[in-house]
């Protein structure tokens, strides 16, 4: 479960006056006449970061070349695509809009709570982000689909059965994934608000309506932009959900245009014109996001309650407890469903799904590996350069965020397609695509750990000499354990999880295991789609766990 | 002192600051001045006039705006901080707190950390000089201020430079083992040959083991002048300092 990401505290400074390091980056490289020369080893990290760049460069940007002159003829969007542009864009909108809005009322309840399983469950709130996506759909589909168990409920009520394909399936979808997320997000928010300033509220006789105009609604209108910005942006590029949930002319995203412009129609031009859309929306998206606010971590310090004295009334103790049980409930019942549903037959699972499962580790392996090496290699150029380059360097690594992963694979397998079949190169390429599209997460975790290792050593590891494989490996990567793990922990779960550019190129023997379970859910041999599902889930929350916690035992030793 | 008869006392030229100027934001600082090797010197002045800057400027932190800084005639300007012939103990953070006492002396000799039996041999040897013969195996955090600041200091034996920066190291530190700290410096010094220059706020640490002082104020670095006529009549920017 993500909590990780934290940066240490800053050591304070014995004595006063000003540090003796001018400030770094700014201007150590030729500013002026008495700076000193970078030392060797810098040169290289600045170089192989530079690669990464170009790297990153080639994937998002040169695919899209390349799928684009592949085409036949110059893509045209007809009425069906911009229909897709608009639901894209509308249901990323109430997506994130009802996220947050229900959000709200969990953060403040778990912020000023204090009962037994708080911390466990915001751990759990954690969760859903490294989901695999079928298997969420597959726990949603188990309490609102045709047999699930809200109609089963209405139907003992006499009510008309709801369906969830559609539009409000989508929605549904995306709220169950990302209102966690919100939620930590404005959690943060909340436990910030120093203690000192209720007690003083409490000292003035505020109402709860005071507090909430004076402390509480500054404080949102701060952190709720960057939520719902952060949120509108992992909505825009939603693939499987769209495949499994959505569909027809009402509920297509761009994404899944782009697939079917690749696997129905063969149209090359229109998926590279589709593929331009969406990085132009994701592009604004994501500038958005980064710039009106920075979430702290992934929820560092969460642990603690704020003692709330305004909050003690009944009534609002009640309003607070039916917050967190309508959100547990919501949350936790379709996991539940799956691990119930599955367990059964977890044993039975037939011979291909366990050679997915197989393929699924190696692939993970595989991108955990890539994403760490060049989210590293990043890392140290962006903290060696200036102010500019640097935040060109940043720019690129996020690049992902607004990339279709299906036209990266595409623009890959088109690139490669002169030397390989695309059966035999489906596997490394999705573990490619899987490392470019983690890289962001991994380098927001990674950035903030090493400004904080070279603010703290760099002066030391320069004054005694120390560059290249023997600063990297005594100074810089023991202080990074901790946020290296939990990178990893992502990128693997994240990869296990992934259903993207392997739906379009794999062969029947070379499916992984999210692709086996949508073959399955499709064949609608569901008993053991509800196998495979717990075994998906149960691996990518155990790879996620066994990083992390690697990261924290390296960090402590 | 004047700069002749500094340089006619000891021969060999050590520390030179030749038209040195030093700018940042709001602030500036300009040091013409010799240091004579093998002398022990103490920067003092009042708080954020730039001591620390100055010494930075010599470690290879703080770019110059003009001028040049010359040990016995090479100018350090082309140097990398690791290269230059001098080792810096600076006013906190002077140990990795990931590696043992043994490891972080180890670095003296090599930054790889890769020692054979007799460099393993010589580490011990320096952590004995410094009083913690067996102390080895210990974390920083298992070691106690006065502890660390011996790990630093044998460290600074070991890479043996001739030229040794001391930033207020021991400004944590009570006063008797503070005094106990300095005697160790001045004897490293003495043995190494060393020339020594010590950034300080407390006159008394001056007087304790250094014979010259450079005072640092109003944005100039003054040449030095012996330690015991400077604060028995001092200028008035180290009146209004000193109390």
């Amino acid at each position: 479960m993500p909590e990780g990401g934290a940066p240490l505290p800053s050591p304070p400074r014995a004595g006063g006056g000003r540090p003796l390091r001018a400030r770094p980056a700014a201007g150590q490289a030729g500013a002026g006449p008495g700076a000193p020369p970078l030392p060797a080893g810098r040169g290289i990290a600045v170089a192989a970061g530079l690669c990464v760049a170009a790297v990153l460069l080639v994937l998002n940007l040169g695919t899209l070349a390349a799928v684009a002159f592949h085409a036949d003829a110059p893509g045209r969007l007809g009425e069906a695509d911009w229909a897709a542009v608009r639901f894209t864009l509308w249901q990323a909108t109430a997506s994130a809009l009802i996220s947050v809005a229900l959000a709200i009322p969990v953060a403040r309840a778990l912020a000023r709570r204090r009962f037994p399983g708080r911390a466990l469950l915001i751990t759990a709130l954690g969760a859903p982000f490294l989901l695999p996506t079928l298997v969420a759909v597959l726990g949603i589909l188990a309490v609102f689909g045709r047999g699930g168990l809200v109609n089963q409920g209405l139907a003992a009520l006499g009510l008309p059965a709801v369906t969830v394909y559609g539009p409000q399936g989508v929605i549904l979808a995306h709220v169950f994934f990302n209102l966690p997320l919100a939620t930590r997000l404005i959690l943060q928010g909340w436990l910030a608000i120093p203690a000192e300033r209720f007690r003083l509220a409490a000292a003035l006789g505020f109402t709860p309506a005071d507090t909430f105009r004076h402390l509480e609604r500054p404080m949102l209108r701060e952190v709720v932009p960057g939520a719902l910005a952060v949120v509108f942006l992992i909505c825009l590029t939603s693939f499987a959900v769209a495949l499994t949930l959505g569909g027809g002319p009402r509920a297509t995203t761009v994404e899944l245009a782009i697939y079917q412009a690749f696997r129905l129609d063969f149209d090359l031009g229109k998926a590279a014109l589709l593929a331009m859309v969406q990085f132009a929306l994701c592009a604004l998206a994501a500038a958005l996001a980064w710039g009106v606010a920075r979430p702290a971590g992934f929820g560092a310090g969460l642990d603690r309650p704020v003692a709330r004295l305004d909050a003690g009334s009944p009534l609002l103790r009640a309003q607070d407890a039916v917050a967190i049980a309508l959100a547990a409930v919501f949350l936790l019942t379709p996991l539940a469903m799956v691990v119930t549903g599955g367990l059964p037959h977890l044993a039975s699972l037939p011979e291909p799904v366990w050679r997915a499962t197989l393929r699924s580790l190696m692939v993970a392996a595989a991108s955990t590996v890539l994403a760490l090496a060049m989210a590293l290699a990043l890392a140290l150029a962006i903290t060696r350069l200036g102010p500019r380059p640097a935040g060109a360097l940043e720019a690129i690594g996020l690049m992902a965020l607004a990339a279709s992963p299906l036209v990266i694979g595409t623009g890959l397998f088109l690139l490669l397609f002169p030397l390989m079949r695309p059966a035999d190169a489906a596997l490394p390429v999705t573990a490619l695509v899987n490392a470019a599209m983690a890289l962001p997460f991994a380098l927001r975790a990674l950035l903030p750990a090493l400004r904080e290792v070279e603010a703290s050593h760099g002066r030391l590891a320069d004054s005694l000499g120390m560059t290249g494989l023997a600063r990297l490996r005594l100074v810089t990567l023991p202080r990074l354990a901790r946020p290296l793990g939990f990178a990893a922990g992502l990128t693997a779960a994240l990869s296990m999880g992934d259903l993207g550019v392997i739906v379009l190129f794999a062969d029947p023997q070379g499916a992984t295991l999210p692709l086996q379970l949508y073959r399955l859910m499709g064949a609608y041999r569901m008993d053991e789609a509800a196998g495979a599902a717990l075994l998906l889930l149960a691996l990518s929350l155990l790879l996620f766990w066994a990083c992390d916690r690697g990261g924290r035992l390296g960090a402590r030793g | 002192m004047t700069a002749a008869e500094t340089q006619s006392r000891t021969g060999p030229e050590g520390l030179r600051f030749e038209g040195v100027r030093i700018e940042q934001e709001g602030f500036r600082l300009e040091a013409d001045l010799t240091v004579p090797a093998g002398a022990r010197v103490a920067v003092l002045g009042p708080s954020g006039a730039g001591k620390s800057t100055l010494l930075g400027a010599v470690a290879g932190f703080v770019p110059l705006a003009a001028g040049r800084i010359l040990w016995r005639g090479r100018d350090l300007g082309a140097m990398a901080p690791g290269e230059r012939p001098l080792s810096i103990l600076f006013q906190d953070q002077n140990l990795f707190p990931h590696l043992t006492a043994a490891q972080n002396v180890g670095l003296a000799l090599r930054p790889s950390l890769r020692l054979d039996a007799a460099e393993r041999a010589r580490v011990e040897a320096a952590l004995a000089r410094v009083g913690l013969a067996g102390l080895g195996a210990r974390r920083p955090a298992q070691l106690s201020g006065g502890q660390q600041g011996r790990v630093a200091l044998a460290r600074a034996l070991l890479r043996a430079r001739p030229l040794l920066l001391l930033d207020e190291p021991f400004a944590a530190l009570g006063p008797a083992l503070k005094s106990e700290m300095l005697a160790l410096v001045a004897g490293i010094a003495a043995d190494a040959g060393a020339t020594l220059l010590m950034v300080t706020h407390e006159p008394r640490d001056a007087e304790a083991i250094t014979e010259a002082v450079i005072l640092v104020a109003e944005g100039r670095a003054s040449p030095p002048q012996p330690t015991a006529a400077l604060l028995a009549d001092p200028p008035p920017a180290l009146r209004a300092y000193l109390g």
